[in-house]
């Protein structure tokens, strides 16, 4: 494995993998020396072209429990900004020796566009409205710490799925470990083509969160995001909340083992309310402390097996 | 180390199940001889084999001298000196019992003692975990072949061999089957 772009690229035999060493990475984060030295002497450059608070901390975290050296790069910090082609920049960083690209950028497809120009290990963090693998993976951590294995369990993705590349990630993620997933989503935010979509990849396409609720084993809310929307997709954010929201009223008709994931961040009292957020049997905290496990997996995975030194 | 994954029925037989569990026995006294008695030991085994064969050792100490000896598990993947030139090898759990390791005792427990690599990743990962008083090396089969100044305390079997030998530890809880410790040769070259 040279690259995390998407997680069709993965076996549900190395998803596995990646969680299984997640499991010991999470460990190191209770140490009082948290720290390994795995992958000293890599050089790891995080370059994100959008804003984002966790995926970039918590890459940034991994990469230094694991003694690599990480330097953060922005779009508005690099000559990007001055006008230099995204294949200018990332063959002027690959020139300098850097060992992985973490990057995060608005274009669908451009990690895998850098990884065509470069030959450093390129991670996917977030392109576009394509795919966010890691974010995935550690969705995943978390169900299965909270659920055991997630063969057979239902997990419904509620939402925002249009704009969501979580969405993409997750559904494929999910299904390769076995899980059933049923989507839902107002008909505005249901991507298009979603029939021929489950068909091929075996999930379920629902309209009615409240049908839905009552079978999950976990439900995960998606983020309304609105700085993608250009237009109006809902009348009101309080219909939207009233129809598809978490509401306290459908977290007490969860199920009592059911338990409530959101990738972040929260749009708090329009998809999720605050009552479901703090819940007892909310992930979403611990999706976050997963999300360093997890990447540190990625990392270890990615830069220190044979073949992918430099 | 991690030994060569036995295959049953190949190579000479070295040590049988019973000549395993004679073995650890004598180990479980001699540590108690050494340490003047159970008092501060902490038990941790090198996965995959280690961890079993640490477990076992526990439940003798306790057969012994009735006290509970603290047992843990200690992966030393994340530091190993060979990651770039080996394949990406699974992680297995830390777990460090709750006394902790800071002013104890710690017997590291492995099955096969061979270049010492695996002890110094070993003797880094606690390090990092606390500050033990000493740490001993007890070891099933030690095969010879030292690249570092690293020796056992307690050892089970020293078993000469050749670099091109494999030594296959099978045990109940990691492999199934007929315990029992094989060598054979030559082999392909593999991590040590």
């Amino acid at each position: 494995m040279k690259h995390l772009l998407s997680i069709a690229d993965l076996s549900a035999q190395e998803i596995t993998s990646i969680l299984d060493t997640a499991v010991s990475m999470h460990e190191v984060q209770d140490r009082d020396v948290k720290k390994l030295p795995t992958l000293r002497g890599r050089t790891i450059i995080n370059f994100f072209f959008e804003d984002s608070t966790r995926t970039r901390s918590s890459f940034e975290i991994a990469g230094k429990w694991m003694s690599a050296d990480t330097i953060n790069l922005t779009g508005k910090g690099t000559s990007v900004s001055k006008g230099e082609s995204l294949r200018d920049t990332v063959l002027t960083i690959a020139a300098m020796g850097v060992d992985m690209m973490i990057v995060r950028h608005p274009a669908s497809g451009a990690p895998q566009q850098i990884a065509q120009w470069v030959d450093c290990s390129i991670v996917n963090a977030g392109d576009g409205t394509h795919e966010h693998p890691s974010q995935a993976l550690l969705d995943a951590y978390s169900l299965r710490r909270a659920l055991g294995e997630l063969t057979d369990r239902h997990v419904a993705i509620v939402g925002d799925l249009t704009h969501s590349r979580v969405l993409r990630s997750n559904l494929l993620c999910l299904r390769k470990l076995g899980a059933a997933v049923t989507v839902v989503a107002p008909p505005t935010l249901m991507p298009s083509g979603i029939a021929s979509w489950a068909a091929a990849d075996g999930f379920a396409v629902s309209y009615d969160l409240d049908a839905v609720l009552p079978t999950v084993d976990a439900v995960m809310m998606l983020r309304v995001q609105r700085e993608r929307m250009s237009g109006g997709y809902f009348p009101t954010a309080k219909e939207y909340a009233v129809t598809y929201g978490l509401t306290s009223g459908r977290l007490a008709r969860l199920p009592a083992h059911a338990v409530i994931a959101h990738p972040g961040p929260m749009n708090r009292g329009l998809e999720i309310s605050a009552d479901a957020a703090d819940a007892a049997r909310s992930l979403v905290l611990d999706q976050v402390s997963a999300g360093v496990a997890v990447r540190m997996s990625i990392l270890y995975h990615l830069l220190a097996g044979e073949g992918n030194a430099q | 180390m991690s030994a060569a994954h036995p295959q049953p029925g190949t190579g000479r037989e070295v040590l049988t199940g019973d000549d395993i569990s004679r073995a650890l026995r004598r180990i479980a006294h001699e540590i108690l001889e050494g340490n003047k008695g159970p008092d501060g030991l902490v038990l941790l085994g090198i996965p995959t084999r280690g961890a079993p064969l640490a477990r076992r050792l526990a439940r003798t100490l306790h057969e012994v001298e009735g006290v509970d000896v603290p047992v843990g598990s200690l992966d030393v993947t994340m530091y190993r000196d060979d990651l770039r030139t080996q394949p990406t090898r699974a992680v297995e759990p830390t777990l460090i019992p709750a006394p902790g390791i800071d002013d104890r005792v710690v017997v590291l427990v492995d099955d096969v003692l061979y270049s010492g690599r695996t002890v110094r990743s070993a003797l880094d990962a606690l390090a990092d975990l606390g500050r033990p008083r000493a740490v001993r090396l007890a070891v099933l089969v030690d095969r010879g072949h030292r690249e570092l100044p690293i020796r056992a305390d307690y050892v089970g079997k020293n078993l000469p061999t050749s670099h091109s030998e494999r030594v296959m530890v099978q045990l109940g809880e990691s492999d199934g089957g007929a315990e029992g410790v094989r060598i054979a040769g030559p082999a392909p070259e593999e991590g040590r």
